[in-house]
């Protein structure tokens, strides 16, 4: 909910550098190891941007697949959540890499 | 986000505020909302374009969590976050550190609930400053109204901010409000896999408590597992086992505070 309102509040205020008025669809690029949930974000989205510049504007979400660096491996490899295990190796020694994004990327407006 | 600036919803309340001057006065931040709809264009023209705005969609917290952050660093302030479930015990544990501590130094503490006061009546019953931030429907704290807070709460040079936030171990997982150390409360009767449910919090929280251990011998909770779980999370998270109520394992938590006061004094005198 409240990621909803930072979303809205950036929309206002991009809009007085951009000019615009009305925003027709919105993309954002989730990472899957953010604590975002897409349901509950579109879910959300709608009630937030009643009223608003943005309302009845679509929602497009970009996920980003969690990636890490394996010490071991020497690679990087994909993981579903934080604390999971190297796929290719089972060792424990990785670091973050991608997947942690919560960011908007682009916009229709009018 | 705060009544005080209109700057959001609304539905926040800090305690006896009335100032409006940021402490730092760095960012002006604009408080006309809803003004900027002003580029209407004339009907039937379709101006559909395309925006790249490529911004993170908590930049504009973290530019006032960090914001704190220099304020508590100027200060030498100790900010600690604490988070939990609801009832884990987090008012108890403040009340009950604030009696052992607060003859040798400064405590303040911001309560964040969705609506009452009475936590901040309970901290203020310990004779300490507190104040009180509703934020009605908002689930979490926010760096924002914490700048707010300390504008009316002026914690002392080298004391102990404690920032208790909204009971819940998802929201305040990602919102930055500058402290030092987010403190994670858990009690042994919320079960042993919290850790695993909320991953994130626990990744975010430099301290666990493991509260309420007086009632082990009557609840079904494995304490080995749960730390298990909490290090496979986050491997440099350290832990505390202690019971507000008893007052076992309290020990360890006050040096475990008194180790983080004197990191955040390292560069710190009061003449600077
Ligand atoms: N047995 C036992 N009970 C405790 C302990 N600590 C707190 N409690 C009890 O747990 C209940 C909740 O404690 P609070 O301190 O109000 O918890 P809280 O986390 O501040 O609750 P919210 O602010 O509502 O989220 C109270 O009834 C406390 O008396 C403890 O160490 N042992
Ligand atoms: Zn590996
Ligand atoms: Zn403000
Ligand atoms: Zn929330």
């Amino acid at each position: 909910m409240s990621l909803c309102e930072s979303v809205l509040e950036i929309l206002e205020q991009q809009s007085r550098q951009q000019h615009y008025s009305k925003v027709s669809r919105v993309w954002l690029e989730i990472g899957a190891l953010s604590s975002v949930e897409p349901d509950a974000m579109r879910f959300c989205f709608d009630a937030v941007m009643q009223g608003s510049l943005a309302e009845n504007a679509r929602l497009e979400i970009v996920t980003v697949r969690g990636q890490a660096w394996c010490l071991q491996c020497n690679k990087n490899v994909l993981i579903e959540q934080r604390y999971d295990t190297c796929p290719a190796c089972g060792g424990f020694q990785l670091q973050v890499n991608d997947g942690e994004q919560m960011r908007i990327k682009e916009l229709e407006v009018e | 986000m705060c009544t005080v600036c209109g700057c959001s919803e609304g539905e926040t309340t800090i305690e006896h505020t009335h100032e409006h001057e940021h402490h730092h006065g760095k960012h002006s931040h604009t408080h006309d909302y809803g003004s900027g709809a002003a580029h209407a264009h004339a009907p039937g023209l379709s101006q559909a374009r395309m925006v790249q705005i490529e911004q993170d969609i908590l930049s504009k917290n973290n530019q006032y969590a960090s914001d704190n952050r220099d304020y508590f660093s100027k200060h030498g302030i100790l900010t600690l976050n604490l988070v939990s479930s609801p009832g884990s015990g987090k008012t108890s544990l403040l009340t009950e550190t604030i009696a052992l501590l607060k003859d040798q130094l400064d405590i303040s503490v911001i309560e964040g609930d969705q609506q009452t006061t009475h936590d901040a009546d309970r901290i203020r019953a310990t004779g300490v400053k507190a104040l009180q931030i509703n934020t009605g429907k908002g689930c979490h704290l926010d760096a924002h109204q914490i700048c707010h807070a300390l504008e009316n709460l002026k914690p002392a040079a080298a004391s102990i901010l404690f920032i208790e936030n909204v009971g819940n171990l998802v929201c305040p997982a990602s919102f930055d409000l500058g402290e030092a150390h987010k403190v994670a409360i858990l009690s042994v009767t919320e079960g042993e896999d919290k850790p695993l449910k909320y991953p994130d919090m626990f990744y975010a929280a430099d301290l666990m408590i493991l509260n309420k251990v007086d009632l082990l011998p009557y609840v079904d909770f494995d304490v080995a597992q749960c730390i298990q779980y909490a290090k496979q999370v986050n491997p440099r998270i350290k832990i505390v086992q202690l019971s507000a109520k008893s007052g076992i394992g309290m020990e360890s938590w006050v040096q475990w505070l008194n180790a983080s006061r004197a990191m955040q004094l390292v560069d710190f005198s009061e003449t600077a």
